[in-house]
Formats: C-alpha cells, structure tokens, sequence
C-alpha cells in the first residue's frame, strides 16, 4: 500500500511538472478535456498543432514505458454498456463544466480558483455517491 | 517550439499518470468508494502535481510572458454559473461508473484494450453534441 502512495506522488510530481511546463512555456492551462475537446468540436482549431503533439505523447509514453516497466492492470470493466455510458457522461460533463481532472482539479485548485475548487468537490461527490449506488448497493460495477 | 514543448509537457502529464497508478480504474474506483475498500492513492497523486503547479502559478505572477510567446490564462473567473455544476456532476457520475477521465483515457488507450477504444469514441461524442445540447439548455432554461 505505501509503495503505491509514494508513485502516486512521484507520478503527481510529473504530472504538476509538465502542467507548469505547459502553462510557462506555452502560457496555456494543461486540461485534458479542453484539450481533446477544442479539437473534437473545432473551437480549438487555431491551436491543433499543440493540442496534437500534447495528446500524442501522453498516449505514446506510456505506450513505450509498459514494455519495460511491465503492464499496468487497468482493471477496466467489461460491460461495454457501462463504457459507453461512462464515456458520454465524461465527454458531456466535463464540456459544460469546461474542465476535469487535470484542469480543474490540479491546474485550478493549485491557483485557488473558485471554479476548480466547487468543480472538484461537485464531480468527487457525483463519482463517490455513483460509485456507492452502483457498487455497494446494486453491486453492477 | 510550441509543438516540442506540448510533447515535453504531455510526455511528462503521460508518464506521470502510468507511473502514478491513475489509468488503474480500481485505483480510481478505489479513491471514491468511501463505503468500501477506500484508496487513498489518488490524493497523493493530486497533492504530488499541486507542488509543481504552485510554484508555477507564483512564477506567472512575475513573469511578463509565457517563454515561446503569448499570454498567460487569465485571471480565474468567481462566477460558478449552472453548466459548472451541471457538468461537473455529469463527469463525476461517468468517472464513477468506469473509473476513467479524459488524461488517463488518453494514456491508458495503449493497453486498455477494446474497452479503453469505447469509452474514448464515446467520450469524443459527447463532447462533440455538448455545443448543440448546451445551447438547447440555454433556450429552455436561460442561465440568469
């Protein structure tokens, strides 16, 4: 257990790196579903270049670190159902809010924005009672 | 120069959600099940990535410009407003049932198998209708 505390907060310490990186050398907030979605909808068209090479190397290191590190379990379901509503969910949501994870929670919360912090409390909340519902009740994830 | 530094920030946001554990959706499901198993890991994965993000957000305050040109984000906006909320509560229930956001979607789509290909379709689809259905809820019921 305390093995994985101590590479969640190296792996947050690289994740916090190349968000500073990003925002001090390219002067943008690292979101990843601003990211994707200003390439998605086209509203980020201007920008597509630096979206593209933003997503293709966080797809591709870590493509290239399995090998050698070995494979990470996702642990992923299998109900294709579940997926796709999930995904939905996640693509609609995180849109009207205009940030995740990363840009609300890590890159707004850091600058003790308002926004990042309600954002955050209200998708941990949404995703702790869901997790209860379908879970520890119905038992159908 | 944009383009290198964009790989060098997503190659470093990449490696650190692999190393981290986060594309483990039960280390995700895990962090939200407080009635459960309940794993903590994800707060140090947040606690880790503010250190940085901190002190960059201090160095803006002194610095003119962004290096390869431009101009900083600016200043957060207090408004909360509906779609915030809306939104966030959506995400929330979607990153809940399959333990998945949009960075480590991304990451994991290497070794997430055919599952991990469904929800990035799905996920580009929703936020390719969220325009239209946004201005829908705003007809129907305007934001103040």
């Amino acid at each position: 257990m305390p093995m994985d505390w101590i590479l969640g907060l190296l792996g947050g310490l690289l994740i916090g790196t190349g968000g500073a990186v990003y925002l001090l050398f390219n002067g943008r907030i690292m979101g990843a579903s601003g990211i994707i979605g200003g390439l998605v909808d086209g509203s980020g068209r201007d920008t597509a270049a630096e979206r593209i090479s933003f997503l293709a190397a966080v797809f591709l290191l870590p493509l290239v670190l399995t090998p050698l590190f070995g494979r990470v379990d996702t642990h992923l379901t299998s109900n294709f159902v579940v997926i796709a509503i999930a995904g939905l969910l996640v693509g609609v949501g995180t849109r009207f809010a205009n940030g995740c994870t990363s840009g609300h929670g890590v890159c707004g919360i850091s600058r003790l924005s308002l926004r990042g912090i309600v954002a955050t409390v209200f998708y941990i909340l949404a995703g702790g009672l869901t997790v209860a519902l379908f879970r520890e009740i119905l038992g159908v994830i | 120069m944009r383009n290198l530094f964009a790989f060098l920030a997503g190659g470093l946001f990449g490696t650190g959600l692999y190393v981290s554990g986060m594309t483990d959706t039960s280390k995700v499901q895990g962090w939200l099940d407080v009635f459960g198993a309940w794993d903590p890991t994800l707060a140090f994965v947040m606690g880790g990535a503010m250190i940085p993000m901190a002190i960059a957000w201090l160095i803006v305050e002194r610095a003119k410009a962004p290096v390869a040109g431009g101009s900083f984000p600016a200043k957060p906006s207090p408004k909360l407003g509906r779609n915030l909320i809306l939104g966030s509560t959506l995400f929330g229930m979607g990153w809940g049932l399959a333990g998945l956001c949009p960075g480590p979607a991304i990451a994991s789509l290497s070794y997430n198998g055919l599952g991990g290909v469904v929800f990035v379709i799905a996920m580009g689809l929703g936020m390719l209708a969220t325009p239209a259905l946004r201005s829908r809820l705003d007809r129907a019921v305007p934001a103040e």
